[in-house]
Order: C-alpha cells, then sequence, then structure tokens
C-alpha cells in the first residue's frame, strides 16, 4: 500500500484485489485461529452452551473523535450490548461496508484499532464480511458487529426482578460521548476539552455480578442517552423511577456545550457507561465495586425505583427542588437557534 | 441556595396575598421557558403565581408565510438552504424541509458563517441563509452580509425573518384583555440591546421589567423582584442579570445591525402584522435579499388544521388546552413550530410537563 491509496470497487469484488484486501489488511491485525481457516462459518467451541447474541452497526461522523474511533466503537458497543446483559464476550463478527475511494491509511487506523479493543478485551474476531460500495453510497465507512458472550451462571438479570426500593447506579458522567461527537462534527470551540467515554464497560459489570442477584438488572445507556434508558426500564417493569439531579455525575465542559445548543445531557449518548438497578441492601457495596474500577471512579446512586401512581414515570428532583418528568427522548436533538 | 429559594417563594406569596389574586408573569425569551421547565420550576412556585410563555421562541414566532417561501425555495433544483436545526422540523406547505430533504438542498448550519462557508464551497448553487431569530442572531447575519458583500461572493442571499422583541410586548400589552402583570425579560437580548431597551414598557404600560440570567436561581430571583415590585405597586426595570447584561448593551453588536437592517414591519405568528417589528436589509444589500432574489412576496399566513400556537405564544392559552396537544400533535409528529422547537412552549409542555408516556 503506498500513502493516499484508494479502495476502489474492485476490493468488494470477490476476486484478487479483494482477496488481497483480506489476507495483507484486514486479518493480520486479528490473528486467531478461527479465523484463519476463512471458512464460510466460524467454528466455536464455547464455556457454555447458553449464550447471550448480540448485534449493532456504527455510523458515526467523524470517523476519528477525542477519545476514540469508528473501530473502537464497534467493538466496544457489541461488547457492552453483551456484558450488561450477564455475559461474557466470547466472540465477534465485523463486516465493513466501505464506500468507494476511502483511504487506506484510514482503513489501516481503524482496523488497528479493532484489533487492539479486541485483544485488550479478550475477544477474537471470528469472521466477518467486506462490500465496497459506488462512491456517495454510503459515508466514507460503516462497521457492523455481532457478538456472542457466554452467559454467567448463577445470575438472572431481568426488569421483572425490579422491585420499589431498589436504587439506581450509573456508572460515571453522562454525555460525553454525544457531546464529543456533536461538538467536533459541528467544530465547537469546546470541542478540545471533550472526550468520548468510549470504552469497555464488560470487566467492570463482571466485577458488579460479582455480587450475583443483588443486581437486578443492567444497561449501558447509548442512544437517547440516561433518559431513554431509565424510561425503558419504567416500561418494562411498570415501575416508576425518581432521580435526583443533584446526583447525576456531568462533566462541567459537557453541561457547557449542551447548554449551548440547548440539549439536555440527560438525552445525550454514553459509550463506555451501565446503568445497574440493585437491591438497596447492596447498594453501597456496588457503589464502592464501581469506584474501584478505573471507569467507575464518579459512579453514582442517582435514585430509586417506586411505585407507580398512575402511569410509569422517570421524575426528576431538581436542584431547586423541583420536579420534572423526564420524558423518552424523541430522535434527535436539534441544535437550537440562540 | 436553599435559603435564597425561601426568601424568593415569600417575597412571591406576599405579592399574591397583597394583590389578592392570581399574579400572572410572563417569560418572554423560549429559554427562559426550557429552563423553566427543566428544572421543575412551576412546582415550586406559590399556587397564585402564573407563568405565561411569550412570543420569545424565533422558529414559533416565525410567520407560517415566511415558511412556505423557505419550503419553495427548497424545491427548486438551483437552490441550497442553509438552516439553524430548529427549523427543519416546521410543517408548511407540502412537508417541512426535513421531509423535503435529499442530498443538495438542505444543509443544517450553526451560524451565518457555515453558511458563507457553504456559498464558497458550492459555486453552482444559490446559498439561502434562513435567518430567523431575535437580535442576538441579526448580528451574525449582518456580518455574513458584510463578508459576503467584501469577498463578492455572489451566490449568497439571507431570507431576513429577524425580528425585534420589545414591539411584540406592546401589542401584548396593547390588547384590552390582557392579564400580564409583569415580565421577565430575556438574557442573552439583553446582552446586545442594553436592559435600557425596555424602559418603555415600564413608562408606557407600568409593567416591572425585571431581566434574568437562565440558571434557576437567576430565574426565581427574577420572578421574585418582580413580586416585590408589585407589592409595592411600584414597576421598575430591574436587571439582576448583572455580570453580562449592561444598561446600553453591546454597542458594536446594534451598530453592525444599523449598518445592515432597516427596521420594518413584520409578520408574526398569532400577534400578525407588527409595526417596526422586523429587520429587513438595507438597500445597498439588496443583492443579498433573498425575497428579492427570489421575487418573494410577504403576507400574512394563517395557522395549520387547527393549531393553536398563535394563542400559546401570546400567553393567552396554555399548550394543554390545544385541543391537538399531545394527541395528534406531538414531537414526531408537529402541527405547529410550537411543539417543533426545542424552546416552543408547547414542546416543553410536552416534554416536562406531561405525566402520560408517549
Ligand atoms: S399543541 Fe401543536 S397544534 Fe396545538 S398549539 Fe401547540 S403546536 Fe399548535
Amino acid at each position: 500500500m503506498k500513502k493516499g491509496d484508494k479502495i476502489l470497487l474492485a476490493h468488494g469484488g470477490g476476486g484478487q484485489l479483494s482477496d488481497e484486501l483480506i489476507r495483507h489488511h484486514i486479518l493480520p491485525g486479528f490473528k486467531n485461529d478461527v479465523l484463519a481457516e476463512l471458512s464460510d462459518s466460524a467454528k466455536l467451541n464455547l464455556a457454555s452452551s447458553s449464550i447471550c447474541f448480540t448485534t449493532d452497526s456504527y455510523v458515526v461522523k467523524p470517523l476519528f473523535f477525542n477519545g476514540g474511533d469508528i473501530g473502537k466503537l464497534a467493538v466496544c458497543g457489541t461488547i457492552n450490548d453483551l456484558a450488561v446483559a450477564g455475559s461474557v464476550p466470547a466472540a465477534l463478527s465485523l463486516s465493513l461496508i466501505i464506500e468507494e475511494g476511502f483511504e487506506f491509511e484510514l482503513l489501516e487506523k481503524i482496523l488497528t484499532s479493532i484489533g487492539e479493543t479486541a485483544r485488550q478485551n479478550d475477544v477474537d474476531i471470528v469472521t466477518g464480511d467486506t462490500k465496497t460500495v459506488e462512491a456517495g453510497a454510503a459515508d466514507k465507512i460503516f462497521i457492523n458487529t455481532a457478538g456472542i458472550g457466554t452467559r454467567l451462571t448463577g445470575i438472572d438479570l431481568g426488569p421483572n426482578r425490579i422491585e420499589a426500593g431498589d436504587k439506581i447506579i450509573i456508572s460515571g458522567t453522562i454525555g460525553d460521548h454525544g457531546m464529543t461527537i456533536i461538538s467536533q462534527r459541528e467544530g465547537i470551540k469546546f470541542q478540545s476539552k471533550l472526550k468520548s467515554d468510549c470504552a469497555s464497560i464488560a470487566k467492570l459489570s463482571r466485577q458488579l455480578l460479582g455480587k450475583g442477584q443483588s443486581v437486578k438488572f443492567m444497561r449501558d445507556p447509548t442512544r437517547g442517552g440516561l433518559a431513554a434508558t431509565l424510561n425503558e426500564i419504567c416500561r418494562a417493569s411498570a415501575f416508576s423511577i425518581e432521580i435526583d439531579e443533584t446526583e447525576i455525575p456531568i462533566n462541567p465542559t459537557v453541561q457547557a456545550a449542551a447548554d449551548m445548543l440547548g440539549f439536555d445531557v440527560l438525552n445525550i449518548a454514553n459509550e463506555g457507561k451501565l446503568v445497574a438497578v440493585v437491591s438497596a441492601e447492596s447498594a453501597d457495596d456496588c457503589l464502592n465495586i464501581c469506584r474501584g474500577n478505573g471507569l467507575g471512579k464518579e459512579a453514582s446512586i442517582i435514585g430509586e425505583v417506586v411505585q407507580t401512581c398512575d402511569v410509569p414515570v422517570v421524575e426528576m428532583i431538581t436542584k431547586i427542588g423541583g420536579r420534572r418528568i423526564v420524558q423518552m427522548p424523541y430522535g434527535r436533538e436539534l441544535p437550537r437557534i440562540c | 441556595m436553599l435559603e435564597r429559594i425561601y426568601r424568593a417563594q415569600t417575597a412571591m406569596s406576599s405579592a399574591c396575598q397583597t394583590l389578592g389574586r392570581q399574579v400572572n408573569i410572563m417569560e418572554v425569551c423560549g429559554t427562559h421557558t426550557v429552563s423553566i421547565f427543566r428544572c421543575g420550576l412551576r412546582s415550586t412556585l406559590p399556587e397564585k403565581i402564573k407563568l405565561l410563555s411569550g412570543p420569545g421562541c424565533p422558529v414559533c414566532v416565525t410567520d407560517q408565510s415566511y415558511i412556505d417561501a423557505v419550503l419553495a425555495l427548497a424545491e427548486r433544483d438551483d437552490c441550497l438552504i442553509a438552516t439553524y436545526g430548529d427549523m427543519i422540523r416546521v410543517p408548511g406547505k407540502g412537508g417541512s424541509l426535513e421531509t423535503k430533504k435529499t442530498n443538495n438542498n438542505v444543509k443544517i448550519v450553526l451560524s451565518s458563517e457555515d453558511a458563507l462557508q457553504l456559498a464558497k464551497d458550492n459555486p453552482g448553487k444559490e446559498i439561502v441563509f434562513v435567518a430567523v431569530g431575535f437580535e442576538t442572531t441579526a448580528p451574525a447575519t449582518a456580518i455574513a452580509v458584510k463578508e459576503a458583500a467584501a469577498q463578492g461572493i455572489d451566490n449568497f442571499s439571507i431570507l431576513s425573518g429577524h425580528k425585534v422583541v420589545v414591539p411584540a410586548m406592546r401589542i401584548l400589552l396593547s390588547e384590552k384583555n390582557n392579564k400580564i402583570d409583569g415580565f421577565l425579560c430575556p438574557g442573552h437580548v439583553s446582552v446586545i440591546i442594553g436592559y435600557g431597551a425596555f424602559a418603555e414598557i415600564v413608562e408606557d404600560f407600568n409593567r416591572p421589567c425585571v431581566v434574568a440570567g437562565f440558571e434557576p436561581m437567576q430565574i426565581i430571583e427574577g420572578l421574585a423582584e418582580i413580586c416585590r415590585q408589585l407589592n409595592a405597586g411600584k414597576p421598575e426595570l430591574k436587571s439582576i442579570y448583572t455580570a453580562v447584561v449592561t444598561e446600553k448593551g453591546n454597542p458594536a453588536a446594534q451598530k453592525i445591525i444599523d449598518e445592515c437592517f432597516d427596521v420594518a414591519d413584520g409578520y408574526w405568528r398569532g400577534l400578525g402584522k407588527i409595526e417596526k417589528s422586523a429587520l429587513k436589509l438595507k438597500d445597498k444589500y439588496s443583492r443579498f435579499d433573498a425575497f428579492k432574489r427570489f421575487n418573494i412576496v410577504e403576507t400574512q399566513g394563517g395557522e395549520r388544521d387547527g393549531c393553536r400556537c398563535g394563542e400559546v405564544l401570546c400567553g393567552l392559552i396554555e399548550p394543554q388546552q390545544c385541543q391537538l396537544f399531545a394527541k395528534s400533535c406531538t414531537p414526531r409528529a408537529p402541527v405547529g413550530p410550537c411543539m417543533v422547537s426545542s424552546e416552543g412552549p408547547c414542546a416543553a409542555w410536552f416534554k416536562y410537563g406531561r405525566k402520560k408516556q408517549a
């Protein structure tokens, strides 16, 4: 590969160029026996036959942002989905849809990042696919990863286990990923101080699950932010949730950027956080477990599950002692005018 | 902080007692509206204090005919519409910018400067900047026009929907049946025009005008100050946003507005035609005036299909009193602009005020 080389349509055509792309550029970063076979399906020997299985597609602009890139995101995102469901991530698939003309150099950077992130988390990329599309038919590169995790024994997570009195823990500051992306995309002056929280929470969730049945439910609050996650918990459990604004950790720069654009930080995406619903008795222990993990230093108990009066709602007690409903966010937030 | 809140609440309660009736305070600005909802302020106020949302959300007060004109421009092959994000979902004739958006006819920008850059990057297209907002955004539009003139950028024009806020407040108070006891005046507009601009409201209509920032404490103390004045029977002009607002405002920003715009009559949603309430490009910049460039005639547009945004914006009804609220009109499928803009009163009520899940 020379500097400035670009992806051609033929790289996805199944011929020589495809083969070269796969053998010389993709495979070397993900060395493992299953993948090396290059068979039509990966054959896996898993520690348990009880598994979790998930998939997610990643489209992000810019591809490289402070704190991560689309590759790291594609690995962590799927790992996190497996982890919060109570499983140990074991294997991932990787599908790339690349726009014709995309620079090889950037592709290499993304692949390196994917490989590193997977290795750091002890998961193998065991199967994959590459397609190229005409210029204009995709925006640079789209990535899909699917993942399999083996379920931890003795763990039973589900909204049906939630009861009034349970506490809600967030593992750290909210809104960092979303505000970093938006600011970087829009070229806002805060961008240098903002950093995405893109990370794998697999270790953290496993440590928490060491508390066994005390942990009742977990989610990673990605798109739609904390607000969406809490509303989903309400809907699924039929209980209401009361949170305390003063307990929600927010990085001041994130808050300032959100204020400037008129966004509600509760609605902004996270990529390395978890929300856990835990029994009241275990809440302090769980909090300490989080705080003992590098990713959970700013973890906080932000509220609790309460009985529903008429319909399940998320209600927030604000800094000034007022009360307001936290709604399920609508689609994407639009920057306001002034 | 709790003590300050308590003191403010006491001031509000005693005003209600003295007057022996409900006290209606209008927050003019959409940013105040949102902040009030986000901090759950209403739930902490004495029962007799009623907050009315005013005509301060730039998207909301933009007349329907203007929206329809923008939508028509978006359909022309030669035009690329550069707009602030809030405008994109406002419905009008045949859809909204969002539904009409194709690959290269609508772009969301964060500033007029970005719009000008689009013009440089797309020499084959007519870039039309959807210039809405009050005195806060007008200076930036003016700068872009001056830049375009200086650099000879010929494919750039603006559709000025800019408005000035004080004439609208006068119209509201001129209405015989208005219930407004005082105004919480907008902080960021005041940064530009200076709090002195509201003096005429106090003098001519005898209503308290208090400029406050957007932090919850500022709002609470602003409301308390209005109540103290009402209690004492002495309406005054006051700014409690002293850190950033001065009496005279920002002369440089005012100057650039004056250089580029004439104050003209303008159409407001719900309020109709208001004298000397709009900013129109001066003749010397007419080649950057999209109204002239594309022969758009301004008229008074009506409301769409039973939408009562006009009454909402005048503080005459609360959003829930609109029959469509949360039924056929939601942020997902908005009927009027007040449900679209993040600062729109209907959207704020929907997001923060309702109990029922969407
Ligand atoms: S609820 Fe919808 S239709 Fe009714 S006034 Fe508000 S925006 Fe208009």
